[in-house]
């Protein structure tokens, strides 16, 4: 083979392997259901300097993970919905988290004081959680098992009757349990 | 004739490297205008003393009358919107209008450019800047488009050179074949000897 084929071979593989790498590195799907979830550390919202949480923080409980943004016309909807859940769920065996994407912290705080959030809050302010959890949009809802695995996924708000119907059910049970 | 085809060629050259070079970071900055990186991010750092002490609530007139040391329009087209992805002036959504309002804020408490800057990274990271950062793997963004155009210049200089050579070769060794006209004739002669006989032989002189 001359020279020149070898170097046109080289520069042809070069540009593919670029472009491989740039369509496996541009965003995942997220997580599946029965898959395990991103855990990464973020940054807490109103927190300290530097604090941060994460998911495996909360490992041994149902979490319900709530993406939202305070510019998010339908997060202002379901919010109240969320702190009920929270408000007769909440315990050792169950939290709702909230994660702020993509949002100013001032405003972030603002939202979480107007609806009297007191479920724990991450912020995820460049968007790569939101990236990592595959969502599309805000606000969506994942239900996560004691061992961080999915179990239930609503894309879109969330009200009473969807929330006791997807979601509920999972726990539910569990929950009994430990109260038994 | 291969004089001026060389020239032509390296005129072609430089225009389309001068274009590549400086339409590159245009694309990535995503600005209609054009406004290269290294330059357009060191642009607010003579902004002379600071008057970056908050003069009070948010959005508070000024007690003093003093010229900002930046402005919306001054930043909105060097950052972006995080949620839709353009740059923060094309921008309409709620998201954008709270960024703006953040920066008119800081713009009031007396926030230089780059304070400005800082406080949007802080919050969203490094990719709201419009212009990637001058320093870690960000710099390729600026050094690619400057390697690509001097070894594209340099490989159009070898190019040139290597192509005059070849009809000086070529000259050199076409009358050493014969040591008279008709030597060369016989023999073929050399490429242009060869062109010149078939266009004398086309017009029939």
């Amino acid at each position: 083979m001359r020279p020149r084929s070898i170097l046109g071979v080289l520069v042809v593989a070069a540009f593919l392997g670029l472009l491989t790498y740039g369509l496996a590195s541009e965003g995942s799907s997220g997580p599946q259901i029965g898959e395990p979830v991103p855990d990464a550390p973020l940054e807490t919202l109103g927190g300290e300097e530097g604090a941060t949480g994460s998911l495996a923080d909360y490992r041994g409980r149902w979490v319900l993970v709530n993406f939202w943004a305070s510019w998010c016309e339908p997060c202002r909807a379901e919010s109240p919905e969320l702190e009920a859940l929270q408000q007769r769920y909440g315990g050792p065996r169950f939290t709702v988290l909230g994660i702020d994407t993509r949002d100013l912290t001032r405003d972030g705080l603002a939202f979480v004081r107007e609806f009297g959030l007191t479920y724990p809050q991450l912020r995820d302010g460049d968007g790569e959680a939101a990236q990592d959890w595959g969502t599309t949009g805000v606000p969506e809802n994942f239900l996560v098992d004691p061992d961080g695995v999915l179990r239930e996924l609503v894309r879109g708000p969330v009200d009473a009757r969807v929330l006791r119907q997807e979601f509920v059910p999972h726990f539910a049970a569990d929950l009994r349990r430990d109260r038994t | 004739m291969i004089q001026v085809r060389a020239r032509r060629l390296l005129l072609t050259g430089a225009i389309l490297s001068a274009v590549a070079f400086t339409g590159a970071p245009a694309v990535a900055a995503g600005t209609a205008e054009g406004r290269v990186g290294p330059s357009a991010m060191s642009s607010a750092t003579a902004e002379g003393d600071s008057q970056a002490a908050a003069r009070g609530t948010s959005g508070g007139v000024p007690a003093t009358p003093a010229a900002p040391k930046t402005s919306l329009a001054d930043l909105e087209d060097e950052v972006m919107c995080p949620v839709c992805g353009t740059l923060l002036g094309l921008a309409d959504a709620p998201q954008a209008q709270r960024q703006k309002a953040m920066i008119n804020r800081m713009v009031d408490r007396g926030a230089s450019k780059e304070e400005v800057k800082a406080a949007l990274v802080d919050e969203f990271g490094s990719e709201v800047l419009a212009l990637p950062e001058g320093s870690g793997f960000s710099l390729s963004a600026y050094l690619v488009p400057i390697v690509g155009f001097l070894l594209a210049a340099a490989g159009l200089a070898v190019a040139v050179v290597r192509w005059q050579r070849q009809p000086a070769a070529a000259s050199e060794s076409g009358p050493g074949e014969g040591s008279s006209p008709d030597g060369a004739a016989a023999s073929g002669g050399s490429g242009t000897d060869r062109r010149l006989d078939e266009d004398l032989a086309r017009y029939d002189l």
